[in-house]
């Protein structure tokens, strides 16, 4: 359950930003490839905001879709697991979207 | 948890050095409650002091906030105008109490990354390879490197970081082979992450040119994510699992150089499908390579012995 330890970091690094604010909400960006399961994160997350300047934060979670580019042809295609084969028949594939795990943006009040 | 300051108990991982005899609790865990005594105590402190100097400060800070008075009726000004939502926006913005956006764009696991980098600059320095051993529980990680001592231990100056949940019986499994090791136990964490390792390391204090084996927690999931400032991520796959691990783990099996497949000397009573299996494999992570060995009866592991060698001259 690696989700309790990223929750706790965003939880952290939110509480370290918001220099003694209260934390009203919190946006981040989940690739569909980074192996995060967006539910867990948000089950973890109140627990882990308790007793914190970002407790009761509302949490928005927005998915990215993954996509690779070939390394044979160079086409781009949409993935919904972190590995795949091209139309080319080429299964040699770059990760270019997809496996972000980013703090997007937080308010503060 | 502290319920004042908010900091969190719940990272606390146990390093213990076998040869010590001692259990010693992590340098966080103590900062953090020491930490906490220490910044109660300056906070009461500060109350006293600030009594006597804020009426100095406030005195002088009033002159300046004039200016700023008269930029608010500007924002009033756009807040009467009719149908326009960004002036909705603001007169919300106002009946709410001063709610700001703050732009953040960072990275969740960024601490880890800088840590992890933070051992990988420490460990090249000593010209040490450190080697992430990672598999699911029982594929036999523990016996791979029992096996690895007693057959290269007195060319390759090998030590060991051991992961896992609780108890050491895989540090007193290593020690007795004759090799220094510690033992880091998680708790509750289902992996390790950069910073155990650099207090793991600071406790083993490695030689010079030597090998660092890190045996994570048996986990096909997590490690994946955390990077240990390790050279390469080694994943052990034993023939009593499923072939089609590398499918249902991907994540892993793209996170790792070199793929050992395991327990080949059972094989004759499984019906285990060896080329379908490596064929996986390939399709998640094209550049791996896989040796088939067997820690048991030392079939295949000279491949393994000759990558380790070949990885270590790179270090030096």
């Amino acid at each position: 359950m690696h989700e309790l330890s990223i929750a706790n970091s965003v939880v952290e690094i939110c509480a370290e930003q918001a220099q003694g604010a209260r934390v009203t909400r919190v946006t981040l960006e989940i690739g569909q490839l980074s192996a995060v399961m967006p539910d867990a994160i948000r089950f973890c997350f109140d627990v882990c905001a308790k007793d914190t300047p970002v407790e009761g934060a509302t949490l928005d979670i927005i998915e990215t879709p993954g996509k690779a580019r070939c390394l044979a042809c160079g086409a781009t295609l949409a993935l919904a697991v972190p590995f795949g084969q091209c139309a080319c028949g080429s299964e040699n594939l770059e990760l270019i979207s997809g496996q972000q795990l980013k703090i997007r943006q937080m308010e503060v009040m | 948890m502290c319920t004042t300051c908010g900091c969190s108990g719940t990272q606390g991982a146990t390093v213990t050095d076998p040869d010590e005899e001692e259990s010693v609790q992590t340098q966080a865990q103590q900062r953090q409650q020491s930490g906490t005594v220490h910044q109660h105590g300056h906070v009461y402190r500060r109350v006293d002091e600030h009594s006597d100097e804020h009426a100095h400060g406030h005195t002088h800070l009033h002159p300046h906030s004039h200016p700023h008075e008269h930029e608010h009726e500007h924002e009033h000004a756009y807040a009467h105008v009719p149908g326009q939502p960004a002036a909705l926006d603001r007169a919300h913005t106002h009946g709410h109490e001063h709610r700001t956006s703050i732009e953040l764009e960072q990275d969740i696991l960024a601490k880890n990354q800088l840590l992890a980098e933070r051992n990988r600059g420490w460990l090249a320095g000593r010209s040490i390879l450190a080697v992430n051993l990672m598999s699911s529980p029982g594929a036999g990680k523990t016996t791979l490197l029992e096996r690895t001592i007693r057959d290269v231990g007195q060319t390759l100056p090998l030590t060991v970081i051991e992961g896992d949940q609780a108890t050491l019986n895989d540090a007193e499994r290593i020690r007795a082979m004759g090799c220094r090791v510690i033992q880091i136990n998680t708790g509750t964490g289902c992996h390790l992450d950069a910073d155990m390792i650099s207090r793991g390391l600071m406790q083993l204090d490695p030689p010079l040119q030597s090998v660092v084996m890190i045996e994570n927690v048996g986990n096909l999931v997590c490690p994946a994510l955390f990077d240990l400032g390790e050279r390469a991520k080694v994943l052990i796959l034993s023939v009593t699992e499923g072939e089609d691990k590398p499918i249902k783990y991907p994540h892993m099996f793209r996170a790792s150089s070199l793929m050992l497949l395991n327990k080949m000397d059972l094989l004759p009573h499984l019906r285990f499908d060896v080329a379908r299996c490596v064929d996986y494999a390939r399709r998640v992570n094209p550049s791996i390579d896989i040796f088939q060995v067997s820690a048991e009866t030392g079939e295949g592991m000279d491949a393994w012995y000759a990558w380790l060698r070949a990885h270590r001259d790179v270090c030096c």
